[in-house]
């Protein structure tokens, strides 16, 4: 008689998530959300500060082929007290970048609980859910709740309003010396 | 005008908020447990404190000391876990709560017109008058739409 095979449990599906501080609150994001983690100082060169007074969370835009990526600092649109951010996650499939202070590690969640219904503001935009790790809970963020459709809207729409300002601006520096050309080309004919 | 809601006796689980005693129906109650430690992580429910792991579970925690006396509770000897319903729904909520809990049989009494909204009921238990605790009118949760008399039931909301 053979011996019955021990039966095999299905290995429980895990997510790999990026641990993460900002003002000293610590917080998850799916990795596979996160296409590019960069140093602050990478972002001086390609970033533009912008001052949007409606969504001060927005420090800067930085040009993507025809789209706009808007850097989030992650400490304000939590309401959380300033620190100083040291690394930049740019989220896939969104058009945003979050300030952060720092990596807290790298681990996998095996169960992610909704956030409970007595929460029932604003954060149910911001989180995915809750997980429990080494007996604490963490909060799971949404990589599109950073920003809503209706403020990426308005920041385009700002953004456009403002290069449709400077082109203005630079082709009245230019008008004067265009006429001065034109007179010039007529006196010498 | 009040009304006797039922002839025949309902379970109740007294709970005592600084020094008043407040009633829930004790097929609301899921367990009373120590306290243990909250996490807290941003959010805008301020109603809300933060939550506790219990058998696994994420149990937000209510202070409803601050709805019914008016300030939070000085201290807190256990947390009385109830079940709130939203909707088909059911959720466990965690109140904070000051003294020992008692398990009562008594007779309600309807809330009048004049009732605040976490009012479900009135009991009278050993020469005191009680409110019986409205959950939903008490605890936070998402809007819910009132129904219509044409409707379906009515359906949990997936995001507020």
């Amino acid at each position: 008689m053979r011996p019955l095979s021990p039966t095999k449990t299905p290995a429980a599906r895990t997510e790999q998530i990026i641990l993460f501080r900002v003002s000293g609150q610590i917080f998850a994001v799916s990795s596979a959300s996160v296409q590019e983690v960069r140093g602050v100082d990478s972002l001086s060169g390609a970033a533009k500060e912008m001052s949007y007074p409606a969504l001060r969370k927005v420090k800067y835009f930085v040009r993507r082929g025809e789209n706009s990526v808007y850097v989030i600092n992650a400490a304000m649109h939590f309401g959380l007290p300033p620190a100083p951010p040291a690394l930049v996650f740019v989220l896939r499939r969104t058009r945003t970048a979050l300030l952060i202070d720092g990596i807290e590690k790298m681990t996998s969640m095996s169960r992610l609980q909704a956030l409970p219904l007595a929460y029932c503001n604003e954060e149910r935009t911001w989180y995915r859910g809750l997980t429990a790790l080494d007996q604490t809970v963490v909060p799971v963020v949404k990589p599109d709740g950073f920003l809503t459709p209706d403020e990426l809207f308005l920041l385009d729409a700002s953004l456009s309003q403002e290069a449709d300002a400077e082109a203005k601006h630079q082709a009245e520096l230019n008008a004067p010396d265009e006429q001065q050309d034109e007179h010039n080309t007529s006196i010498t004919q | 005008m009040t009304s006797i809601a039922e002839t025949d006796l309902q379970s109740f689980v007294l709970l005592r908020l600084g020094d008043r005693r407040f009633a829930i129906m004790a097929t609301q109650i899921a367990e009373l447990v120590a306290p243990s430690r909250i996490f807290r992580f941003p959010h805008r429910t301020s109603e809300v404190e933060g939550v506790i792991l219990r058998r696994g579970r994420i149990v937000p925690v209510c202070d409803v000391a601050e709805k019914l006396l008016g300030k939070g509770l000085l201290s807190r000897r256990f947390y009385l876990i109830v079940q709130r319903r939203y909707g088909a729904q059911t959720e466990w909520v965690a109140l904070p709560v000051s003294g020992d809990c008692e398990l009562i049989n008594a007779e309600m009494t309807l809330p009048s017109d004049t009732d605040t909204p976490h009012v479900s009921g009135w009991l009278s238990h050993a020469g005191d008058v009680i409110e019986v605790l409205n959950l939903a009118a008490l605890t936070p949760g998402p809007t819910e739409a009132a129904p219509t008399p044409t409707s379906a039931p009515m359906q949990q909301e997936a995001r507020p």
